[in-house]
């Protein structure tokens, strides 16, 4: 449930501090390590429209297929059809959404863990689709030599988006505006009806809502911001295949979630901000190359053992901290503010 | 013709055995500890490198290694129960998420023990049987011996015994099985061994016929979900039932037409019992 917030004056600098970070951190990092920003930001839009989708209470193992879907669909849009990049990228991002939609139909059928394990065989079709038909897909090696993000030139104003750092900028401004937009859907009655179907299906739906409706709807907004990412991706790697979107790389997405908590906007991206700094910077950096799929499945293991609602739990204690300071000198319990949790 | 087709149902027969150990085994973790266990295809590979280690590098004879590697891979499944199931018993989705945690150090603890490439483990047996042009060779028939062998001797404990009684107590119905004192910790314990210890042989008794790599598991978990959806979630006979039907549609397509396509069937087999009949073939309607 959306708790009320007034931003304070410590948040203000807070968010002050954390955009001069994020808007200045690729000059202080190797040119890898800005590769890798871009893929994070588009990563941070994968898990906060994933939290989107969960918000109705089920757990899909198709969304990094849908990421797939805008992927290949804004591909094949500019390469096979001249379509111009960024129109290709929302044609992508509406394929997604449509494909969604259609998939909507046998898979809301469901519920659980039989919807989640029906998303994956749906999305595994979709995948071995693509795998199995060279004509416009590629096959196994997919489509490469994607056209890239034209040039930007008004005037005296030239930005090449072949460098990584203006692409991070792109890329960030489209998450910004997606992530603004997400949140605005949560808070909006859509998004306090997804949270009603989540804890109370009958209930709401014997007052008139439309479970199947709204469970579908999460699934397409969710796979359209999805494929979003997914175009976004594909124009930056210029290339996709099967590969990248397969379960094992979906498991990351459901680690990322479920490591950072989906209670909070928030939760999801600190998940995946946190484990890509600790995977990429920490673990690469003792040079731990082999053993760095052990020890990330022992953060996760330590993770979900010892903080059982995720990074964002440590947040919400904190917050509550402070605001029991400096409001009332009786401490809050962090339970009683946090009613939302079941 | 005829002799292509009995080949066809012989090798069937062969990945149908070897796919029933898999998924009884995860039915039975499923169906007593209420958790899905993504690291079971792991397991399968922890089992045949046990063959790797005990056979092909110290030279005892086949059987005892696999009997080796049933306890090893047993043991490794109480680890898991202690470690991760028994803390998260109220957090099933903890429980998967931990799993893939294990999965990862599982794999890793493969790549640095013995390398990234494909081992390549002896033959133990040169000859077979031959039914017209049709070969059924040793190793694969002893493969299908085996199943059925274990599978019986699991269906008669389960009966039988009265610690089988006490495991299909815990798995109707975990409060009202500890409430007439039977012991959750301990029946989950068991449990998690023999589900454990069947996806261990599986993996050793194949060995010789896959040339096992650290990645090994990762099919065989996602056919494994597939036989259990389609058998029913919590039900036994059905994942027999159904890791038969799926072997023999998966094995038959792939000879006709190929292996993606046959992938493609098989989801879409899963995905039409899940639409028309969501607690599959043998399933009993969910519990509340």
């Amino acid at each position: 449930m959306p708790e009320k917030t007034t931003i304070g004056g410590a948040g203000l600098i807070g968010i002050a501090v954390l955009a001069a970070i994020i808007i200045v951190a690729p000059y202080f990092v190797t040119f890898s390590q800005r590769e890798l920003m871009v893929l994070l930001a588009i990563n941070v839009l994968v898990v906060a429209s994933y939290r989107l989708q969960t918000l109705t209470g089920e757990w899909s193992l198709a969304h990094l297929v849908m990421m797939g879907a805008g992927a290949y669909g804004s591909a094949l849009y500019a390469k096979s059809f001249g379509a111009p990049v960024p129109v290709a990228m929302i044609g992508g991002a509406i394929t997604a959404g449509v494909v969604a939609a259609v998939l909507s139909f046998p898979l809301f059928r469901m519920k659980g863990f039989y919807f989640l394990i029906g998303s994956f065989a749906a999305g595994e079709i979709l995948r071995l689709i693509w795998k199995r038909f060279t004509d416009p897909f590629g096959g196994p090696k997919g489509i490469q030599r994607i056209p890239g993000f034209p040039d930007i030139n008004i005037g005296p104003l030239h930005i090449d988006f072949f460098n990584p750092i203006n692409y991070y900028y792109l890329v960030l401004l489209v998450v910004l505006v997606s992530l603004w937009i997400l949140y605005r859907i949560e808070r909006s009655r859509i998004g306090l009806t997804f949270h009603a179907i989540h804890w109370q299906d009958k209930l709401s739906e014997s007052v008139g809502v439309d479970a199947f409706r709204y469970r579908m709807l999460a699934f397409v907004i969710a796979s359209f911001f999805a494929g979003l990412a997914g175009a976004l991706y594909a124009h930056n790697l210029s290339t996709v295949n099967p590969n990248q979107f397969d379960v094992n790389a979906m498991v990351y997405v459901l680690i990322w979630t479920i490591v950072g908590g989906t209670s909070r906007w928030y939760g999801p991206i600190l998940g995946v901000v946190t484990l890509t700094i600790i995977d990429e910077v920490i673990l690469r950096g003792i040079g731990a190359d082999q053993i760095r799929p052990a020890l990330y499945g022992l953060i996760l293991i330590l993770a979900i053992l010892f903080l059982p609602d995720g990074l964002e739990s440590l947040v919400i204690k904190a917050k509550d901290a402070l605001r029991g300071r400096s409001s009332s000198k009786t401490s809050v319990p962090a339970e009683a503010l946090d009613g939302s949790r079941d | 013709m005829p002799d292509f087709l009995l080949q066809t149902v012989f090798n069937a027969s062969y990945a149908a055995s070897y796919m029933a150990l898999i998924a009884v085994g995860l039915v039975l973790i499923f169906g007593v500890m209420g958790v899905v266990n993504f690291a079971h295809g792991e397991l399968y590979m922890a089992g045949a490198y046990a063959i790797v280690f005990f056979y092909a590098w110290n030279g005892l004879p086949f059987f005892v290694a696999v009997a080796l590697g049933l306890v090893f891979v047993g043991c490794l499944g109480i680890l898991m129960e202690l470690t991760l199931f028994r803390p998260l018993r109220t957090n099933p989705l903890g429980g998967l998420i931990a799993s893939i945690g294990f999965l990862l150090i599982l794999q890793t603890v493969a790549v640095v023990g013995f390398g990234l490439r494909n081992q390549n483990v002896p033959r133990v047996s040169q000859g077979g049987i031959t039914v017209g042009g049709a070969v059924l060779t040793y190793e694969r028939l002893a493969v299908i011996v085996v199943t059925i062998v274990l599978l019986a001797a699991l269906w008669l404990f389960l009966r039988r015994s009265k610690f089988g009684w006490a495991l299909r107590a815990c798995a109707q119905d975990r409060e009202a099985a500890a409430l007439q004192g039977i012991s959750i910790n301990q029946t989950a314990r068991y449990a998690m061994f023999i589900g454990a210890a069947l996806a261990g042989v599986a993996g050793a008794m194949t060995a010789p016929l896959v040339a096992p790599s650290p990645y090994m598991g990762h099919s065989v978990i996602v056919t494994a979900f597939i036989i259990i959806i389609v058998g029913g979630v919590g039900s036994l006979e059905g994942a027999v039932v159904a890791a038969i039907l799926y072997a023999f549609v998966h094995t038959f397509v792939t000879t006709f037409y190929d292996g993606v396509i046959a992938n493609i069937v098989g989801l879409l087999l899963m995905l039409a019992v899940l639409v028309v009949k969501p607690q599959g073939l043998f399933g009993v309607r969910e519990r509340a």
